[in-house]
């Protein structure tokens, strides 16, 4: 029996014991009139009986293939000549994968060895019976507890209680995944980076000028001395970064002050999705613009003014990626500013303020923990950019903070350390993860600031 | 009076006998169908046959009345009836609102606010407002009394600035409370505090008029008290516009009385007579209650 099946059939189980439960609670209390007397509404009834008839079916089967695959595994390789068993760890999966080759199909029967054919016919067979049993026992599980379930409801059988907190449950689980991913992601990085931290030390990493990732593959190499000091890619983030700030922050910002405060309503339906539809420009497009067109362009404008600016420069991607970032901090500001309640504003009209000294002394302030919200998400956008810099900013790692020259930042490091094929075991490809490291806690310092920030304001103005 | 004029006044109205001279002070003849003195002497705000309407909606209808100095006028009424848009008519607060349209004239000091070349913001330094619910800025205690000053020019130096504060927060009686902690915002006063600092907010512009919409209605009886009595001394040095819905409220700080109804001004008089004698039936049926 296959189990996708079996999942069927046991949710059409909980649906039929959703309508069983219902219309038994309801006629429990004598027929409609009498449902003031359940302690909860007849569809929670019904869907306590069916959570009980589909949730220890579904954990049975699912624990069931989890177990039963390895119990198989353990009788097919009992079964096998004793030469077999006692075989390397290393050949024994070899073994293992040949068994599994065959049958899966992926290998022809004619071609395998006559022992691993014989063992898949035993593990075909094995698993076959395993699944009809487990999807069998599921089955009657449901049944038996789902009426089990039934014969339980009584009037004041607190069904709502139970199907809440079972919900609630459910939330909680699903906020869990989103944490634990969070903690498996760090520790993972975290594992990595202190394997880097063996081979280069913290010091060298974090305050080293000099960047140059490769490892000589013989020790008779040119240029067998990797450099790991981070200090160039740190630099060139906070260059490119901070480029885009000051072009996104007050862009965005005034054109927020504009849409909420002084565009017509035409025009404001008209000019914010399409001020949005910025942010939703793929970044490789972003970067093909900066290389082709910006790039360029900054370098005859330079010329023109006798500065030599490189046709890949820190300026030219920050102004993009600026340009990319501006809805990020458009479209909070905007939606705080238009939070701030009428009533404030019509406190500083009727003292006799203009429009533009209501809206920089009182809405402004006001607004103030969305906006600085917006504004460091738009950061966090930033120095997570990647592709604009790569195609516009170039590779080199240059200590420097000359918009004109070419720079490269932490998160292209990370991607070209890790392109290609790369071993796991040499500080090159390992870099990558302590880079992954400080660029985490970089941000994950913004967002504490950034939180600080805004509840400051909010104890202050609530 | 045209003949449209005559259609907007409620049927009801139509029946009361008034007399010609009731509504007249010797030299000004005011053209209205409200019954009682809408006239004062040397008044500080006249309002002849203003009309507002918001889109379709007529919300005040041909309102004549005259505001007279160092006094207490109520506008009372039932809900809906047109108050607060009359009050905001005053200081031109209804300009902010995209619909609203008004017509007629008001001068302040005989000078047309209403008029091209008047300046809404020395306008509004002059007709202060105090809201229903208080607005303190989200600034200190100090900087919500600043602000009004700051932005007309009022004070020269620090100790100008400084003066002018604590003479406002004292005329509002929340110097006693708030001396110590003029630093700390002036969101975290108490719900009446905060309406007395919006009220000497008004006051530090040092305005010829106030305008207070309902502003006890969302203050417990002590601090309506406390707001009251303010008001009562605030007489002194200003003309006071006051919105209520509280008969008792008007009763004690106001020494005239408007009663609205349906955008029309009903009755204008003494706060004494038409609480006890109230001249028109609409009027009577409010006050008695059988009405709002
Ligand atoms: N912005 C607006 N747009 C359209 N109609 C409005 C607007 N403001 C008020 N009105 C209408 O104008 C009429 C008078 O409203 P107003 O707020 O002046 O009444 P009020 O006497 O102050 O009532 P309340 O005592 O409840 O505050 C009401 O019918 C109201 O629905
Ligand atoms: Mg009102």
């Amino acid at each position: 029996m296959h189990s996708s099946t079996v999942v069927v059939v046991i949710l059409l189980l909980a649906s039929a014991a959703y309508q069983w439960a219902k219309s038994r609670s309801i006629s429990l209390v004598g027929g409609t009139r009498g449902v003031r007397n359940l302690h909860s509404l007849p569809a929670y009834y019904g869907m306590y009986v069916a959570l009980w008839c589909a949730l220890p079916a579904l954990a049975l089967l699912g624990l069931w293939h989890l177990l039963g695959d390895r119990v198989v595994l353990q009788l097919v390789l009992a079964q096998m000549p004793t030469a077999f068993q006692q075989l390397p760890a290393d050949q024994a999966g070899l073994l293992l994968n040949d068994i599994r080759n065959v049958v899966s199909g992926a290998v022809p029967m004619e071609t395998a060895r006559p022992e691993v054919v014989m063992a898949a016919h035993h593990w075909q067979t094995l698993s076959g019976q395993s699944n009809l049993a487990g999807g069998l026992l599921a089955l009657c599980v449901a049944v038996l507890v789902g009426s089990l379930a039934v014969r339980s409801i009584k009037p004041d059988l607190r069904a709502r209680n139970r199907v809440e907190s079972a919900a609630e449950w459910a939330l909680l689980a699903c906020s869990g995944v989103a944490v634990l991913t969070t903690i498996g992601i760090v520790v993972s990085v975290l594992y990595e980076a202190i394997h880097f931290f063996h081979f280069v030390s913290p010091i060298d990493f974090l305050f080293g000028t000099t960047w140059s990732p490769q490892m000589a593959m013989r020790a008779d190499q040119v240029g067998s001395s990797g450099a790991f000091g981070a200090v160039p890619l740190f630099t060139g983030t906070l260059l490119i970064a901070s480029i885009a700030l000051v072009v996104s922050v007050p862009i965005g910002l005034f054109s927020a002050i504009f849409l909420a405060e002084y565009a017509a309503r035409g025009v404001r339906t008209v000019v914010k999705p399409l001020l949005e539809i910025l942010a939703g420009i793929p970044t490789v497009v972003y970067g093909f613009f900066a290389a082709m067109t910006v790039g360029p362009l900054l370098r005859t404008v330079g010329e023109s003014f006798g500065l030599t600016v490189a046709s890949e420069s820190a300026l030219s991607a920050g102004l993009v990626m600026g340009v990319m970032i501006i809805p990020f901090v458009s479209s909070l500001a905007d939606d705080m500013i238009t939070a701030v309640p009428q009533s404030l504003r019509d406190g500083a009209y009727a003292l006799g303020a203009t429009r533009s000294e209501t809206i920089r002394n009182v809405v402004l302030p006001a607004a103030l923990p969305g906006i600085v919200g917006g504004v460091l998400l738009a950061a966090s956008r930033a120095i997570g950019e990647t592709m604009i810099v790569v195609m516009a900013a170039g590779l080199s790692a240059n200590l420097t903070a000359n918009p004109f020259e070419a720079v490269t930042t932490v998160t292209v490091q990370i991607a070209t350390l890790l392109v290609g094929d790369s071993e796991f075991d040499s500080p090159k490809t390992l870099a990558a993860f302590a880079l992954g490291l400080v660029l985490f806690l970089a941000t994950l310092g913004l967002n504490i600031v950034a939180l600080k920030v805004v509840r400051k304001y909010r104890e202050q103005y609530d | 009076m045209t003949i449209e004029q005559h259609q907007h006044v409620t049927n009801v109205a139509r029946d009361v006998v008034f007399n010609e001279s009731d509504h007249s002070r010797p030299g000004e003849q005011v053209d209205t169908k409200t019954v009682g003195q809408v006239t004062v002497e040397a008044p500080v705000i006249t309002a002849r046959h203003v009309n507002v309407h918001y889109s379709e909606k007529h919300a005040i209808k041909d309102v004549s009345i005259d505001v007279a100095r160092n006094s207490v006028i109520a506008f009372i009424g039932p809900s809906g009836c047109g108050k607060s848009t009359f009050l905001r008519c005053i200081n031109r607060m209804n300009d902010t609102i995209p619909n609203a349209k008004v017509s007629g004239s008001i001068q302040l000091d005989g000078i047309d606010i209403y008029d091209r070349s008047q300046d809404i913001v020395q306008l509004r330094a002059r007709v202060g407002m105090v809201f229903q619910k208080p607005n303190p800025f989200p600034k200190s205690i100090y900087e919500n009394v600043a602000y009004g000053p700051r932005i007309h020019g009022l004070a020269g130096n620090r100790a100008d600035l400084d003066e002018i504060v604590q003479t406002s927060l004292r005329k509002a009686g929340l110097w006693e409370e708030v001396k110590d902690r003029l630093d700390n915002p002036g969101t975290g006063l108490s719900g009446g505090q905060q309406q007395r600092l919006c009220i000497a907010r008004a006051i530090a512009v040092d305005p010829e008029v106030i305008l207070m919409d309902e502003p006890c209605s969302a203050l417990d009886p002590i601090a309506t008290a406390k707001v009251e009595d303010l008001i009562d001394e605030l007489r002194e040095n200003y003309a006071i516009v006051i919105v209520t819905h509280s008969m008792q409220q008007a009763a004690r700080v106001s020494q005239r009385t408007a009663y609205f109804h349906l955008g029309d001004l009903i009755e204008v008089g003494p706060t004494e007579q038409i609480f006890t004698n109230p001249r028109h039936k609409l009027t009577e049926d409010y006050i008695t209650g059988r009405f709002g």
